[in-house]
């Protein structure tokens, strides 16, 4: 009965979860993310304190040419996809030791809805 | 640019509705440099995170430098009228401090400040030939602030030393500030909900 209950809060838990992993991410609420968080440091087409991000989906990380990287980031062999960019944006430094942006997003549907935005034709 | 605004008295909306007040003489350089300056200690006592929070504070001075450089270009720009002339100049004075205050915090932990990049650089980079009146010179310095105060949230995770990560929040109170007075200049609404920055 017990062993029947639990297995069945565990299903109920599992499928809560799967739930929340298909957040359809919002590429234009992660426009609005993207303007309030990350243009203190970077825009789409020009180098700031951070590297422009046109086209940053897809592209090996330290390659844009004319940006001075941490030699950390340039000499990495990460490309920027989905997973890496979460991973990224949830904590750089433990992604790659050495980073000097050590800038967080802290809930997993914001840095989705960021990432869907990165990847849109608004910032290829 | 090296013109030092002492008590300007700066209003950006008429006396009838000044929520905005006054701004205060700009005592803020001795006591932030001081309160940094506190956190000498850290630089051994934090072992390999003390290399980091120099980088952060770093991007930091960054900022503050692209800031700096963006209120100049908004006062030579001729767009902008007294009473908003004033609090650009009293804004850029603030980042002024930061950015000092952050230099000599950087060095007390053995690091070397960046330096800015070039006028040039940066006015490209922020568009400014875009500008073309009083509202775009005002928009551009409300983006940037709020980007300023939500990078500063976003990295505070990141300090080893909790000194410092406090004397980020400070940094993005001010930016905050700023931000909020610039919104009202533009007579924008304030966020309805709460938590509207950060996260
Ligand atoms: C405090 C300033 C700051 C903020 C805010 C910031 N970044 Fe960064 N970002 C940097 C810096 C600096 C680098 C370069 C890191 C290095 O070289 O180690 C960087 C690098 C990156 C890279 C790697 C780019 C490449 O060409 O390899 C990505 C992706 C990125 N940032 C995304 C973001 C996103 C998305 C946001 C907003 C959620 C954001 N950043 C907010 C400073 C910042």
């Amino acid at each position: 009965m017990c062993r029947a209950a639990t297995a069945a809060i565990l299903t109920l838990a599992g499928l809560l979860i799967a739930a929340g992993a298909v957040h359809a991410a919002d590429p234009e609420r992660g426009r609005e993310l993207y303007e309030a968080r990350c243009t203190g440091c970077h825009s789409i087409d020009a180098n700031r304190v951070g590297p422009m991000h046109r086209g940053v989906f897809g592209r090996k990380a330290g390659s844009v040419a004319d940006f001075t990287y941490s030699p950390a980031v340039k000499a990495s062999a990460i490309v920027w996809n989905d997973a890496t960019l979460d991973r990224w944006l949830a904590g750089p430094q433990k992604l790659i030791p050495g980073q000097r942006m050590n800038f967080t997003v802290g809930q997993p549907e914001d840095r989705a809805d960021i990432i869907a935005y990165l990847k849109s034709d608004a910032a290829r | 640019m090296s013109q030092i605004v002492k008590a300007p008295d700066v209003r950006l909306v008429p006396a009838r509705r000044r929520f905005l007040g006054t701004l205060g003489t700009a005592t803020l350089s001795a006591t932030a440099v001081a309160i940094l300056a506190g956190c000498e200690r850290m630089a051994t006592a934090q072992g390999g995170s003390a290399a980091n929070d120099v980088q952060i504070l770093n991007v930091a001075l960054g900022l503050e430098q692209e800031a700096i450089t963006a209120y100049q270009l908004g006062a030579e720009s001729g767009l902008l009228q007294k009473p908003v002339l004033d609090v650009a100049v009293a804004f850029q004075s603030h980042h002024k401090e930061h950015a000092g205050a952050l230099e000599a915090t950087i060095r007390k932990l053995g690091g070397a400040p960046v330096a800015p990049k070039s006028k040039d650089e940066y006015a490209r980079a922020l568009n400014a030939a875009s500008l073309r009146n009083q509202t775009d010179v005002l928009k551009l310095a409300q983006r940037l602030e709020r980007g300023a105060a939500n990078a500063y949230i976003g990295v505070i995770p990141s300090f080893g030393s909790k000194d410092l990560a406090k004397v980020a929040a400070r940094l993005a109170a001010d930016e905050t500030m700023h931000w909020t007075a610039l919104t009202s200049a533009l007579a924008e609404p304030l966020p309805k909900g709460a938590l509207s920055f950060g996260g």
